[in-house]
């Protein structure tokens, strides 16, 4: 499902790749980022802007003499079908995890793992690679915990709320979340910038399981058990 | 739990068996969703268009922002339907060679007084400014002005009945989409005959477009020539949204 999320969110992308801040942004306001992701860039597929009478210089309009490549008929309808595949397990997640205090537990940093030198110890060890043996579970690493619970608490709820604050339908409900996230395209911007936070997650935690060995640590993920 | 603070096996299959018989049940929800056509993703889209007609207010109305708001707005799609050489295309460069004066807009279907409205009769209605943001499904947004008439005023004009169900509309490029009875009766949804203080421009829709703030820009359709009031869902045939592999309702 995070795959399917991750490449119907990349098509979507595609199809204009450029990225603002603010409430609005499109191909005729300067962009804050763009990429130069073939075949909608550069988007320069206009006529000559013409200001709108009697508005400001800068409401004009101008009109596109290309149509862009498009597979956002599907790409958005299986982004938000795989959306909801994971929000209601995630939902499931959080309210089980919160009730057993696996979070409590296990996922949270405890005073004692945020103290200067534990995390000076971990830096080092991490640093060196060295890494401690698969437990195929918890208890956690210090570092461990931040990243887990920066995923958990954080990236992911940024994300879902952020995707949410580009739905219309929701911001008409729920208008806090364009105050939250300053704008519509403000939103589109974090939301891009957590997939990236997470993709970065997932690879580290690709590279530590397997450093920390491989088998243990699947076995734990999947039936729970060490051997 | 078999061991402290350990979620068991279990458990996350009793949540998850709850979590299935509650999806099922709410896919029951009663209202009528569109067909699937046997798709995945229409399944997901009407999913969607159920979670968001449960769980947002009906009456919530889109943001609306100050004249000093209004960007840069490109127009896109269609931006002139008197391209081609189809009979619609014909009928419109008719109409605008005579300035809109012999264009009427057609509203018929489950109605008591089917009917076809000017352009003035239209502007005789009361009228609503908004000044909204359109979010393109491309993910580009704009803020523009709108002036019209609210869709509710032309279904009480033409005496909608109470079987009425979905708002079905048809442009001169060809489109043909529809709403629901929530959103064609919000107040914010309105066919609108003026945009940023002008007359529409052509390529903005002109002479009339609608607007439905609380989804995607799509079905804020342009060039509109029709509205049929129907008490089943119609899919509009080839020319239909859904039918080029669209959601119907698209408020995400």
């Amino acid at each position: 499902m995070a795959l399917t999320l991750a490449v119907s969110g990349f098509l979507i992308l595609r199809v204009h790749p450029r990225l603002y801040w603010g409430e609005t942004g499109n191909d005729l306001t300067p962009a804050l980022i763009e990429f130069p992701i073939a075949p909608n860039y550069p988007s320069d597929s206009y006529t000559e802007p013409a200001r709108f009478a009697g508005m400001p210089a800068s409401a004009v309009t101008a009109t596109r003499t290309r149509e862009p490549w498009n597979q956002n008929g599907w790409a958005r309808s299986l982004h938000f079908l795989a959306a909801w595949l994971l929000i209601l397990p995630g939902l499931m997640y959080l309210t089980l995890g919160l009730s057993a205090g696996h979070f409590r537990r296990h996922l949270v940093p405890r005073s004692t793992d945020l103290a200067g030198p534990v995390l000076k110890r971990e830096l080092i060890d991490h640093l060196r690679f060295r890494i401690a043996p698969a437990t195929g579970g918890p208890a956690y690493g210090a570092f461990q915990k931040i990243a887990y619970s920066g995923v958990v608490f954080l990236v992911v709820p940024v994300i879902i709320l952020s995707g949410l604050t580009m739905a219309p339908a929701a911001t008409a409900a729920w208008p806090w979340l364009l105050d939250l996230f300053g704008g519509h395209q403000s939103a589109r911007t974090i939301h891009f910038f957590g997939f990236v936070g997470l993709v970065g997650f997932v690879a580290v935690h690709v590279v530590m399981v397997v450093l920390s060995g491989f088998g243990t640590q699947l076995r734990g993920m999947t039936i729970g058990r060490k051997e | 739990m078999n061991q402290r603070g350990r979620i068991s096996r279990r458990q996350v299959i009793a949540a998850g068996l709850t979590l299935a018989g509650g999806a099922a049940a709410y896919l029951r929800w009663p209202g009528t969703l569109p067909p699937t056509y046997g798709n995945l993703l229409r399944m997901g889209d009407n999913l969607t268009y159920a979670a968001h007609r449960v769980l947002f207010s009906r009456n919530a109305l889109a943001r609306e922002y100050s004249v000093a708001d209004v960007t840069p707005f490109p127009a896109t799609g269609t931006y002139d339907p008197g391209l081609g050489d189809t009979p619609l295309a014909e009928t419109y460069r008719r109409l605008r060679a005579a300035e809109f004066a012999d264009w009427r807009l057609v509203v018929e279907g489950r109605v008591a007084r089917p009917q076809a409205f000017s352009l003035a009769d239209l502007k005789r209605l009361p009228s609503r400014t908004q000044v909204t943001r359109h979010t393109c499904e491309e993910g580009w947004s704009a803020i523009g002005q709108w002036t019209g008439v609210p869709l509710r005023a032309v279904l009480e004009a033409a005496g909608i009945l109470s079987t009425a169900r979905f708002v079905k509309y048809s442009a001169y490029d060809g489109w043909v989409d529809s709403i629901d009875m929530v959103d064609a009766l919000h107040p914010q949804t309105i066919l609108a005959y003026g945009m940023n203080g002008r007359d529409l421009p052509i390529p903005h829709g002109g002479p009339l477009r609608i607007r439905v703030e609380r989804q995607i820009g799509y079905k804020s359709m342009k060039f509109l020539a029709r509205l049929e009031v129907t008490d089943t869902w119609d899919d509009g045939g080839d020319a239909g949204h859904i039918r080029s592999g669209w959601a119907w309702y698209n408020g995400a």
